[in-house]
């Protein structure tokens, strides 16, 4: 069985939305306190959304100081799969372990809705199983979604096809209507909107299970490597 | 030496800064019609020891950096006054 590590930080709200959604995929999803220096047996880890140390400061700013990110980092230099979900996105930015960082939404509204994402490649621990082209339905819960990042940041994550996933229709500002990005080994994913939320008929979407899926089958080939 | 330090944290150049825009739009509504270039920031204030100023000033560049800025939209200005 694929364990997963899901890090909860004080303030994180999303972590049993990912242990549920993960667990229905037959995964072994459990939490690891930010406090930890060790991950344990994980397989895969995700970074869940919600407002890590009270997003203080900035988002994600106090949170890549917590002990467990050190862990984190080692598992991700490793080649292990690492997601963060929104404000774990912003966790992965702020700890640099993606690029760029995420702004206030270009409207200045909190954005709580569905919007349809397009993948934009099927070559990242997320994507795997999915195809590119497909669009997928899923909700946002964000303040600071707008993908801020340098020309040369951008040139590189285009020309390295490290673009995840784009929105249909731009909901915050985004640069490039980036919804999610991955790093240069392909292993850690950072994306705003929230899969774990679309995993069940009743809560109107079952498109977040292929990028759930897809992560249970990256950390199944990573474990067997 | 004991410093006081304030450090004014702004949007980089170039970084669009949305509060700063709706403020902006506002001021004309109320009547103030000569504003322009409005941005909104942070500003942080502490204390800190340190030999000298050099050192201080140092240190406190690099907590800026790390820490109280994210220098891929953010840039600081810090002022520091003697204390003590």
């Amino acid at each position: 069985m694929t364990r997963v590590g899901v890090v909860l930080f004080p303030g994180s709200n999303c972590e049993q939305d990912a242990i549920e959604a993960l667990g229905d995929l037959g995964a072994d999803a459990r939490l690891v306190w930010h406090g930890d220096h060790s991950l344990g047996d994980v397989d895969a880890v995700v970074v869940p959304g919600g407002f890590a140390h009270g997003d203080y400061l900035r988002p994600g700013a106090i949170a890549r100081f917590s002990p467990v990110m050190g862990a984190v980092s080692a598992f991700a230099a490793a080649g292990g799969p690492v997601v963060g979900i929104c404000n774990g996105f912003q966790v992965l930015t702020e700890a640099g372990l993606l690029p760029g960082a995420l702004q206030k939404n270009r409207g200045l509204k909190f954005l709580c809705t569905t919007v349809q994402v397009r993948v934009e490649t099927s070559q990242s621990v997320l994507t795997s199983t999915t195809q590119v082209g497909a669009t997928l339905r899923i909700p946002i819960n964000h303040f600071e979604g707008n993908y801020t990042c340098s020309p040369e940041t951008l040139a590189e994550l285009r020309a390295n096809d490290r673009i995840v996933l784009r929105y249909v229709e731009n909901p915050n500002g985004s640069t490039d209507d980036i919804a999610g990005i991955c790093n240069e080994a392909r292993n850690v994913v950072g994306l705003m909107p929230h899969p774990e939320r679309a995993c069940h008929e009743l809560l109107g979407s079952t498109d977040g299970r292929p990028l759930l899926r897809s992560l249970l089958d990256s950390a199944a080939r990573q474990r067997a490597a | 030496m004991r410093f006081e330090v304030v450090v004014e944290v702004q949007l980089r150049p170039g970084i669009a800064d949305p509060q700063g825009a709706t403020i902006e739009r506002a001021l004309p509504t109320l009547g103030f019609d000569g504003v322009s270039t409005v941005k909104v920031g942070k500003c942080i204030r502490f204390d800190i020891e340190a030999p000298d100023e050099a050192t201080a000033r140092a240190e406190v560049d690099d907590l800026c950096t790390r820490f109280l800025t994210n220098p891929v939209i953010e840039d600081a200005q810090v002022r520091m006054t003697v204390l003590a």
